[in-house]
């Protein structure tokens, strides 16, 4: 701790990234490093020693307080951790309560030495570390009631919370914790076998229903403090306009409005109005008359970029990935080449829950809750804006409605807001609401995204050239990420997905353009496979037809022998499929695709008919390889709806358009993601069985279902789509 | 600024506010009854459904001075139904909820739905749900729910 207050915000970036960085890279941007450690059966020992009292509260009455080191947002992490721990632990599971755990250097991501959740790593980074906090607990408190008995731990078990010993003696946990936490850590436990889980590897319900379903539970934006304030800001309608001058004695005039104030913004500047209700404060920022000085600021316009982006992606830009010879593609016959081109528009994640943060300040400390993806930056962000350490900025991390990247911003953009704010009214709780106009106006959208593919194809079907151009803004350039993620000038966010593609294509060359526009772009959940999944299955489905081949068959001979996930989901799929995929209704067609990202493989097949101009998705069948399933539920579920949220990219209204730099949607009727009318309505999920390390479920589902959508409408039409949103089938 | 008398989950509330004031901010700022949701404040969501005299209502567009003497059922009173309850328990058994913050609208919506279609179709649910988003896309779990509460309600003889 001391080294670290010394260290400037930009110094402890450095460190922690430093620190994490060769597994960082590997783990996150690398499936091909990172597919080297699964051939272990486990993942190594971390080297670090967590102690286990920041993790594990036994209570007097019981009660077993478990601290989960990452935001819940839906993605069942605050079931699934505490389940590892009180597997080895023995602890007796309807007892055990789950708490988001505070900011803290203890609750750092393992790998990614941040605290954060983000690249499907929550159960696969901390498998390990969860176990092994279980195990060390249960043999302290072993150690405790051995004592007392005058015995071995070898001579003791333990079951639901209670420690066995010789000649029927027995003791809860709860009588021995205050003694078992004076005892050493050990330094070293033996973890369970597979066959000694309890709960590892069961289907176990969520901690979290019952609060979630009568209204109890408090999310980020239900927060209430005594005295509390809330605001709202009003943003530049262009990203990086500033204020010139403001009227707002109108505003002013409106009763529970208590203050009106220009704050500086991640780019441009902002007036932050306060009042003692949302209605207020939304009623007078309406009344706000703003002159913007526009000036010296970009006008994005989404035509304009589209203009741009084609005309980039018909030259070569920056080489990600080039095998064989990079220009086979012009010696293939012309009647045996694919030329096809790709258009992604801007998406916003729109989380359920609309953006806040909640912070008091009070001089040399601050409080702060939000519900953050980032807290290691978000802390810091506040820390940095109130002029004040980190380890004075109280962090609590509050549930989510939602996220998908949106709450994991590097530049801590709504926190900086909240912290600017609630310094002009020091001592006073200020909760900032972004409202779902600013969230979808607001930037931070899943980038458009370009790509030109030239594909030759060989006597057998299958390609033997492949030449490809992908154009889209870079996520990580700018941030702190920006080193271990970009290289040869290509940002690994925007290729990943196709570079590192599973598929045997002898001449394979892969290229990239990062054009600056202003717009800012985030990760939206599953990042750069949103599209390259969708460019690659639909493009691979297109030569299965072509070659006149069963799309599982084709695939399966396309995929390199070393692609053990994919072709285990393959062989899955075919089978939990058979019983529907060739005898459709009339009307109805198959749809295929296979994707593996974050480590996981996925195969997806559809029944899709068109209804209303619009694809009716009757049925998805999905095969999962996520190695060692922690809780099958939690799998199915995350796949089950996950898909929906996949399928935002082919919703007729699923775009974010830009015309002379202001946004042209405003809420969720410009911007329409999918209800239930155009979800899946039954979605079976089968599990490849494995005891390979876990590996992540959160952004798996998103990429196969969109693919496999078209693919099937492709065999309905004739046409082949290529431009999302899907306008027109 | 003006005083309202409400019915919400049989007690009764009064406030004093501004007579355009929603009735979603009025639950949740006012009664500080925050388990019915903000999503978007344009009906578009449905994540502030309520009753309102018995009929399923997007709160955030329904200014207080119109409620009049509507009695208003949220999701915290919802468990006082046997319908809500069997909503709720349908809910918790079939592990629907993700992230959550759309389920407490879901509910309502279903719970409305179950009260004057005791055996709804595939159709039927698609009409009653069709204006209730969930990003998380928790869809197939929740017909899963309906169905599994409409058996047990028919079942029951509720």
């Amino acid at each position: 701790m001391a080294a670290r207050q010394e260290l400037n915000r930009r110094g402890f970036l450095q460190v922690s990234f430093a620190a994490a960085s060769g597994l960082f890279v590997s783990l996150y941007l690398d499936p091909k490093s990172a597919s080297l450690a699964q051939e272990a059966p486990m993942p190594p020992t971390q080297s670090k020693v967590y102690p286990p009292d920041a993790f594990v509260n036994i209570r007097p009455d019981g009660k077993i307080v478990i601290q989960v080191n990452r935001l819940e947002f839906g993605q069942g992490v605050q079931t699934a951790l505490p389940m590892l721990l009180a597997d080895e632990m023995d602890a007796d599971w309807t007892n055990v309560i789950a708490n988001l755990a505070p900011a803290a250097d203890v609750y750092k991501d393992p790998l990614f030495g941040m605290q954060m959740v983000g690249g499907s790593g929550s159960i696969a980074h901390s498998f390990q570390q969860y176990r092994e906090l279980g195990a060390k607990t249960r043999a302290m408190l072993v150690a405790v009631a051995a004592d007392h008995w005058n015995t071995t731990p070898d001579k003791c078990r333990t079951e639901a919370s209670v420690v066995y010993g010789p000649n029927g003696k027995s003791a809860a946990y709860a009588e021995l914790a205050g003694e078992a936490a004076r005892k050493p850590v050990p330094a070293k436990v033996k973890l369970k076998s597979p066959a000694e889980l309890r709960l590892v590897g069961k289907r176990v319900k969520r901690l979290d229903s019952n609060a979630k379903c009568n209204g109890s539970l408090k999310f980020g934006l239900d927060l209430d403090l005594p005295g509390m304030k809330v605001a709202v800001v009003a943003h530049p309608p262009v990203f990086g306009g500033r204020v010139k001058s403001v009227v707002d004695d109108e505003a002013r005039g409106i009763e529970g409005v208590t203050n009106v104030f220009d704050i500086p913004l991640a780019k441009g500047t902002g007036v932050a109005v306060v009042a003692d209700r949302f209605w207020a404060a939304k009623q007078a920022r309406s009344r706000l008359k703003i002159d913007w000085d526009l000036d010296d600021v970009e006008k994005a316009d989404s035509a304009e970029l589209w203009t741009r982006y084609r005309q980039l992606g018909r030259t070569p830009g920056n080489v990600a990935v080039s095998n064989g010879e990079a220009n086979a593609i012009d010696k293939i016959p012309a009647n045996n080449r694919i030329v096809a081109e790709y258009e992604f528009p801007y998406l916003a994640h729109t989380p359920m829950e609309p953006l806040n943060t909640t912070v008091r300040f009070d001089g040399d400390r601050a409080e702060v809750w939000a519900g953050s993806q980032f807290q290691t930056f978000d802390q810091l962000a506040v820390a940095e804006v109130l002029g004040l350490k980190p380890e004075q900025v109280i962090f609590h991390t509050e549930m989510a409605g939602g996220g998908f990247g949106r709450r994991a911003v590097t530049d801590s953009h709504v926190q900086r807001e909240a912290a600017a704010i609630a310094k002009r009214l020091r001592g006073t709780p200020v909760k900032l609401i972004w409202t779902r106009e600013d969230d979808v106006q607001g930037g931070y959208y899943r980038p458009m995204h370009f790509h030109r593919v030239e594909v030759g194809v060989g006597s057998n079907g299958l390609p033997v050239a492949w030449r490809h151009v992908i154009v889209g803004q870079s996520l990580l350039a700018g941030t702190p990420f920006e080193s271990f993620a970009i290289k040869n000038g290509v940002d690994a966010t925007a290729t990943e997905g196709t570079a590192d593609t599973h598929y045997n294509i002898p001449n394979f060359h892969v290229t990239a353009h990062h054009p600056k526009v202003n717009v800012p772009v985030l990760w939206w959940r599953s990042v750069g496979h949103t599209h390259n999944a969708f460019v690659m299955e639909t493009m691979t489905d297109e030569l299965a037809t072509r070659a006149r081949m069963d799309p599982i068959a084709y695939r399966r001979k396309l995929l390199k022998p070393e692609a053990k996930k994919l072709l285990s989901t393959l062989d899955l799929l075919e089978k939990a499929s058979a019983g529907w995929r060739n005898s459709l209704p009339r009307g109805h067609a198959l749809g295929v695709s296979c994707h593996e990202c974050f480590d996981t493989g996925v195969a997806c097949a559809v029944d899709v008919s068109i209804e209303n101009k619009r694809p009716k998705v009757h049925r998805a069948t999905i095969a999962v390889n996520c190695g060692l399933a922690v809780n099958p539920l939690t799998v199915e579920s995350q796949f089950q709806a996950g898909l929906s949220f996949g399928l935002t990219q082919l919703m007729a209204k699923g775009a974010i358009t830009l015309k002379n730099g202001i946004v042209e949607q405003r809420n969720w009727d410009g911007y329409v993601p999918p209800y239930i009318v155009d979800a899946p309505v039954a979605v079976d999920v089968h599990i490849v069985p494995s005891g390979e390390a876990p590996t992540g479920c959160g952004e798996p589902p998103v990429p196969v279902i969109s693919p496999a959508v078209v693919n099937a409408l492709a065999r309905l039409t004739g046409k082949r789509y290529r431009t999302l949103p899907l306008v027109n089938v | 600024m003006a005083t309202y008398q409400l019915i919400v989950n049989g007690e009764r509330r009064e406030v004093n506010v501004d007579p355009s004031t929603p009735l979603l901010w009025v639950l949740r700022e006012d009664l500080k009854m925050t388990g019915t949701k903000y999503g978007c404040g344009i009906s578009a969501c449905g994540a502030c459904t309520v009753h309102l005299g018995g009929i399923a209502t997007r709160s955030c567009i329904v200014p207080i001075s119109h409620v009049g003497d509507r009695p208003i059922v949220t999701i915290e009173g919802i468990g006082q139904d046997a319908v809500g309850r069997a909503v709720q328990a349908a809910w918790v058994e079939t592990d629907v909820v993700q992230c959550g913050y759309c389920q407490s609208g879901q509910i309502m919506s279903a719970v409305a739905l179950l009260k004057h279609t005791p055996r709804p179709t595939e159709q039927n649910i698609e009409e009653s749900m069709g204006g209730n988003l969930c990003r998380c896309g928790t869809y197939p779990r929740i017909r899963e729910a309906i169905k599994t509460a409409a058996t047990q309600l028919t079942k029951g003889g509720a």
